[in-house]
């Protein structure tokens, strides 16, 4: 039971004397789906962000492996084996599918179209409409290449928010069985969810967030039918000062 | 002795009036956050407009009017403001640079349009026909300048006192919200396009006003006096002196405009003849230097805005 | 009119080498660049020394091209001047810009750049002196297209329309061929994604400003080619070219292409019905039109 990325008491924010998240902590289980779900305004975004660089960490530390990676330049989380899929404005919509694709993997060299034939087989629709503008696509289609674009620098983890977002509840249910598959191939999963159930369904362990702190974790299939979930959605349960 | 003293009287002045512009660019851009790309176009507008209806008919342009000299001062303000009033209706709900570009745009447009409208106002020659007021009265010595640098001083003063009141008034307040966050000022039912609008029209008035009397100082104005150029030596002034201060903004232009001809005088004294040519360009190297020193060294200015309380704390 | 049309297209071509690089820079740096313009100048003085340096070196270099008064050694030193405009471009950015902004914030950028501006233009005019020069001493005799319409071309005109058709063509093809062109768009799209998908933007803005100043440099050339150089080149380029941004839409390139031209050919069409004094207040006409009826100008969009 390895962790592959941890993050230990942070606390962060986008101006610094606000801070959204005040005292974080969770592991990522190597080759395992963490989700972490909460109320809105929890900080489970602004958690994912502050990991990929996006959002400055005030103290508190995030590591890799052990490696300490807390605060990295956002450029170069690739070049450690992380990837971010955001959750909206994900792709470059004014560049076409295979420019979107050309882009992440110019640094995968000569490996690169072997690379690009792998992704267009894991997502033939992305194949065919190669040529497509991005910005024409689905919300579904356009999860699924935010999703490639992810998977061409062939992470160790990948860290996703809120993948099902504006998506139906079948495109939805595809996208997080995919991120389930991908833990097969050794890949380690941290993603924010709305929604809980299905994500409770596919994940392996699960965090909750309120008001910037943890609340409770444990394994996810536990969690699916705890009542403490809803006490702490509806705001009546705190498990930590606010 | 005189000399000195003649050319220290000279030199107020021109400070005097020039401070009176800075102030209404302070208005614009110190309390309400709009950006004056023009503020020579304002400038020109009160200058031209005081001359044309205050002087003696001419044959080739238009003026002559012959209004008596204070009327004559109001009505420059006047176009400046009318002017302000379109040029604002048109830009100010653009973005900050949007608003730069168009702006500088005006004023290009006004000094070109002053150079080539020979029957509007005399073109590249200029507008003359104007007397200064009570020259017949008073002559055209030391005792005129000094008497007009008291009048010039007195305006300062009601100028600086005038703002210095609508600051603390709940006008003032206004345009600090609507500087500070204007979706929250919205909130409170003010419609900021209007209240911005008012601060641009007084701020270019008072710009005219500085106009008129640089006008009447020299008893005359060409597109020479409209350049770019002096939109800038305004800019530094206020950049020296401390935005969203009139203090500031008064002390920045009599320390701008000392230094400019203290360097005017001592190239002149000191350079060789050749060199002399680009006593122009080293000055405007200077004022280039000025204006980016400072945004780097201390952007605030030397005169720094000290906080407004809006309400006294007594219960 | 015709000849009109044709001087318009001619000076577009310049319009719009200069403005590709405001519209990248304004876009991602969020400030209206007023020294912009002085890149221009800075291009066409860089090319001029080192026109006289080649010559002086390597006197075969002197000779015109064809019909043309470029000379070899002027096609050289142009290149050249691209890197070396480039390069101060990048060395003002960093000394001045990239400082003000860690600073103050993109008004006060806004400021430095008139600053600026009025630095580079008065250095310039210290160097070099006020009055104007000519890359070539020859009498360029323009050629009779045609007699009626009557219409006047010199072939260095054409060649300037053609080298900048070029290399905007050149541009085009890196845009839409080369992961480097991804990145550009990318970034100019949504910075933060592009972050995220591996792209350093320090980087891409250095590579902004290096690029904007190359073409700058290049339209320098081209119109101290078909005009005269002198210290205030780049001054009355600056609406022009602002004009040019603004009609194609901030960030977008073929916008500020598409602009030139346009703001090019409608300045000359003026002067059918206006007075030649006032052909600069043209592009402020232009640019007032455009902010009052479609503000973000024909391609230009919100960044993300």
């Amino acid at each position: 039971m390895t962790e592959a990325l941890t993050a230990k008491n942070i606390v962060a924010g986008y101006v610094p004397d606000l801070p959204i998240l005040r005292d974080v902590s969770l592991s990522a289980e190597t080759a395992k789906v963490t989700v972490i779900i909460g109320p809105n305004g929890a900080g489970k975004s602004t958690l994912i962000k502050a990991i990929a660089g996006l959002v400055p960490v005030a103290s508190g530390t995030v590591l890799l492996n052990g490696a300490d990676i807390t605060n990295p330049a956002p450029d170069r989380m690739g070049d450690h084996g992380v990837a971010y899929v955001p959750q909206s404005d994900n792709i470059f919509r004014s560049l076409t599918i295979r420019q979107n694709l050309d882009l992440v993997l110019r640094k995968a060299g000569a490996d690169g179209p072997a690379r690009l034939e792998a992704l267009y087989r894991q997502f033939p629709p992305l194949a065919q409409k190669q040529r497509d503008k991005a910005g024409s696509l689905s919300g579904g289609q356009r999860q699924f290449l935010a999703v490639a674009m992810a998977l061409a620098i062939k992470p160790r983890v990948i860290l996703m928010d809120e993948p099902s977002a504006g998506l139906s509840p079948k495109a939805a249910q595809e996208v997080l069985e995919h991120a389930r598959a991908l833990t097969e191939a050794g890949v380690t999963i941290l993603l924010v969810e709305q929604n809980v159930k299905q994500a409770l369904r596919l994940a392996d362990h699960c965090y909750i967030l309120a008001d910037g702190r943890n609340q409770i974790d444990g394994p996810a299939a536990d969690l699916l039918n705890d009542p403490v979930v809803g006490q702490i959605y509806l705001g009546g349960k705190r498990m930590a000062p606010a | 002795m005189i000399g000195v003293l003649s050319y220290l009287v000279f030199f107020a002045t021109v400070a005097s009036i020039l401070s009176i512009a800075v102030l209404g660019l302070n208005l614009q851009w110190g309390n309400t956050g709009l950006f004056n790309g023009g503020v020579v176009a304002f400038f020109g507008a009160g200058g031209y407009g005081t001359l044309i209806l205050g002087g003696t008919p001419q044959a080739d342009h238009l003026g002559g009017f012959d209004l008596p000299y204070l009327i004559a001062l109001l009505g420059g303000m006047v176009i400046a403001g009318l002017l302000a009033w379109v040029v604002g209706i048109l830009t100010l709900r653009l973005r900050h640079d949007y608003l730069a570009i168009a702006t500088f745009g005006v004023a290009v447009a006004f000094e070109n349009l002053m150079r080539n409208a020979e029957g509007l106002a005399g073109g590249a020659k200029g507008l003359r026909g104007f007397e200064r007021p009570l020259r017949q009265a008073l002559g055209d010595g030391f005792t005129y300048n000094v008497l007009f640098l008291i009048f010039t001083v007195g305006l300062l003063i009601a100028t600086y006192l005038f703002l210095q009141r609508l600051i603390r008034s709940p006008f003032g307040r206004l345009l600090r919200a609507i500087r500070e966050d204007e979706t929250a000022a919205q909130s409170l039912g003010k419609t900021p396009a209007r209240v911005r609008l008012t601060a641009f029209i007084a701020g270019s008035v008072i710009m005219g006003l500085a106009g008129g009397l640089y006008a009447t100082f020299y008893a005359f104005i060409s597109p020479q006096d409209v350049l770019p150029i002096l939109t800038f030596q305004i800019w530094a002034m206020l950049i020296v002196g401390g935005a969203g201060n009139n203090k500031g903004a008064v002390m920045g232009a009599f320390l701008i405009w000392g230094a400019w001809t203290a360097s005017g005088w001592a190239l002149s004294r000191f350079a060789p003849l050749d060199v002399q040519l680009y006593t122009g360009s080293i000055q405007f190297i200077l004022i280039g230097v000025v204006i980016v020193g400072m945004l780097l060294w201390r952007p605030q200015g030397l005169f720094a805005e000290k906080l407004v309380v809006s309400q006294s704390g007594r219960a | 009119m015709i000849q009109n049309l044709v001087d318009g297209v001619l000076v577009g071509s310049i319009l719009s080498l200069g403005a590709i690089g405001l519209t990248m820079a304004m876009h991602m740096l969020r400030f209206a660049n007023f020294s912009h313009a002085e890149l221009l100048s800075i291009g066409a003085y860089s090319a001029l020394v080192f026109d006289g340096l080649f010559s002086a070196l390597y006197p075969p270099l002197a000779n015109a091209i064809g019909p043309l008064s470029l000379t070899w050694a002027l096609s050289l030193a142009t290149i050249l001047a691209m890197a070396i405009t480039g390069a101060s471009a990048v060395v003002i950015d960093r000394l001045v810009f990239a400082r003000v902004r860690a600073k103050g914030g993109e008004l006060s950028m806004v400021f430095a750049s008139f600053g600026v501006a009025m630095i580079i233009r008065n250095v310039l005019g210290l160097i070099f002196g006020l009055q104007s020069q000519l890359y070539s001493k020859d009498i360029v005799f323009a050629i009779v297209i045609s007699r009626d319409p009557f219409l006047l071309i010199k072939p260095d005109q054409v060649f300037s329309l053609i080298a900048a058709l070029i290399i905007m063509a050149i541009l085009h093809g890196v845009l839409s061929r080369t992961t480097f062109g991804y990145a550009l768009r990318a970034v100019a799209e949504n910075p933060s994604l592009a972050q995220v998908s591996g792209i350093n933007l320090k980087r891409m803005i250095t590579l902004i400003w290096i690029i904007g100043g190359g073409l700058a440099a290049a339209a320098g050339v081209f119109y101290g080619l078909s005009n005269q150089i002198n210290p205030v080149l780049g001054r009355d380029l600056v609406l022009p070219i602002f004009a040019a941004t603004i009609v194609g839409g901030i960030g977008s390139i073929y916008g500020a292409v598409l602009g030139g031209f346009l703001v090019g050919i409608a300045s000359n069409l003026a002067l059918v019905i206006l007075p030649s004094g006032y052909s600069p207040s043209v592009p402020f006409l232009i640019i007032l039109i455009v902010l009052m009826i479609r503000p973000t100008g024909l391609f230009g969009e919100e960044r993300a």
